[in-house]
């Protein structure tokens, strides 16, 4: 799933930084926006057939690759 | 009487607040009281317009029966499209109703507040498609949209949020330090609107009615910090009035004028509004464009996602020509920070120093120009210049 949800970031962010560090903060990087939130929402959906809403975290929770890994995590994604 | 305005409401709040205070510190709820002062000071404020309180209790009304059918109908249906825009159809219907009579000389379901309490509704309604909320309660609800401190003006709460500061029993020390802040941010907010606000409006009509290119720039700023002082003032008030009734309303204003693009501008001026965009209806346009390929690339998508959002909060301040014109300018205009931010270019430079200064002053033009379409001057020495020509 790791590898799965770095593709879609890396493709999102347009950046390989994202593989780096997990634990960078994306948004101070300047790596995620809110129009790139909505991308993920459905990168997501198409990819592991969740389903996320804009307003479901806050910002902070979505902040890291493992913060993303872990809400898939507790959605059921393997 | 009207909201944070003269002497007799001031009185009316410090009165209000002494029992709030009181449960504060005994570390109590100040849930109930809330609901019952909010109802106290709506009856006091609304009493000179009896029909826009009338409108009020209607709209809580079917508002509230609106909010608890939907989310019956998604226990019993499951999530379905088509009752979801029609939810959000009614939702909206006595807004547009408010909006659109202006022009035929009537003002159906218009009440002070409608504006805003519209953005609260809507917010339940998609949060509960979104399945974050199954289920809200009569009485937090009802205090959620009344609450007297947020009605009129925002800040623009999230009923979450709003639910979890309202259920809670605060710790004496915590709600010490609440209190404190509160006051302090009733204080500020004095002298933002009553002091700075007033310098600023009274420059602006020592400047009123002159076309010299000088003295529209200048009104274009002193109307930009005008504006500042006056909403961030009041919000201020709204805020740390809250804070006392034991509710952390979201802050509104950060610094907007140190912004070095249009995106951060937005993420600091009128927070709670911008970012209710972002959340209900930017977001959402993105999804569906990115979901069903509405347009040939993400760029060209994101480009008439900022300039539909922006458009709409345009129609929002008002329908006319001055606000669809400023909603179209900061929407092309984020459109066009988002272009340029993808530039090689820009990634080279962005955290240079003299980059960030030009930007800066850039950003801080365009910004004060809108504002300037905001008061209506630029179309109205727009006007003069034609004539002249």
């Amino acid at each position: 799933m790791e590898e799965k949800l770095l593709d879609i970031l890396e493709r999102i962010c347009d950046d390989e930084a994202v593989r780096e560090d997990l634990e960078m903060d994306l948004f101070e990087e300047g790596l995620l926006d809110s129009l790139a939130i909505a991308e993920l929402i459905v990168a997501v959906e198409e990819e592991f057939k969740v389903l996320l809403s804009p307003t479901e975290y806050e910002k902070e929770e979505l902040s890291t690759v493992h913060k993303i890994e872990k809400i898939l995590k507790a959605k059921g994604v393997e | 009487m009207s909201f944070y305005d003269g002497l007799a409401f001031f009185i009316v709040l410090l009165l209000g607040c002494i029992p709030a205070i009181i449960l504060g510190m005994k570390e109590k709820r100040i849930g109930n009281y809330t609901i019952l002062f909010s109802i106290g000071i709506i009856f006091i404020i609304y009493r000179e317009t009896p029909l826009e309180l009338f409108y009020l209790l209607l709209y809580l009304f079917l508002e509230w029966h609106l909010i608890a059918l939907y989310q019956y109908s998604l226990r019993r249906f499951g999530r379905n499209k088509e009752i979801f825009h029609h939810a959000v159809l009614f939702a909206l219907l006595p807004l547009v109703m408010a909006k659109l009579s202006g022009f035929i000389g009537h003002h159906w379901f218009s009440f002070l507040g409608i504006s805003y309490i519209t953005f609260k509704v809507l917010q339940i309604i998609i949060e509960s498609y979104d399945g974050i909320i199954e289920k809200n309660g009569f009485s937090q609800t009802v205090a959620f949209l009344i609450f007297f401190p947020t009605l009129s003006s925002g800040p623009i709460d999230r009923s979450r949020r709003f639910e979890q500061d309202f259920a809670r029993r605060w710790e004496r020390r915590e709600y010490a330090e609440l209190l404190q802040k509160g006051i302090w941010k009733i204080l500020l907010g004095i002298l933002y609107k009553f002091v700075l606000s007033v310098i600023a409006y009274d420059i602006l009509g020592r400047i009123n009615g002159r076309y010299d290119p000088q003295y529209v720039i200048l009104y274009a700023y002193v109307y930009g910090i005008y504006m500042f002082f006056d909403f961030a003032g009041y919000s201020l008030m709204a805020i740390g009035t809250s804070y006392i009734f034991g509710i952390c309303t979201p802050d509104n204003f950060n610094k907007p004028f140190i912004s070095r693009d249009m995106k951060e501008f937005w993420d600091r001026w009128h927070i709670s509004l911008s970012h209710w965009f972002r959340d209900f209806l930017f977001s959402r346009f993105m999804t569906d464009a990115i979901r069903n390929k509405r347009f040939k690339n993400r760029l060209n998508a994101a480009s008439m996602g900022f300039i539909v959002n922006m458009l709409v909060m345009g129609m929002w301040h008002g329908l006319t020509k001055d606000y669809l014109l400023y909603g179209l300018y900061h929407g092309v205009l984020l459109a066009v920070t988002e272009i340029y931010q993808k530039k090689k270019w820009y990634r080279r430079v962005k955290s240079k120093k003299w980059y960030q200064c030009i930007s800066w002053f850039v950003t801080l033009n365009l910004v004060m120009f809108g504002f300037l379409i905001f008061s209506g001057i630029f179309l109205e020495t727009w006007a003069v210049l034609m004539r002249y020509l």
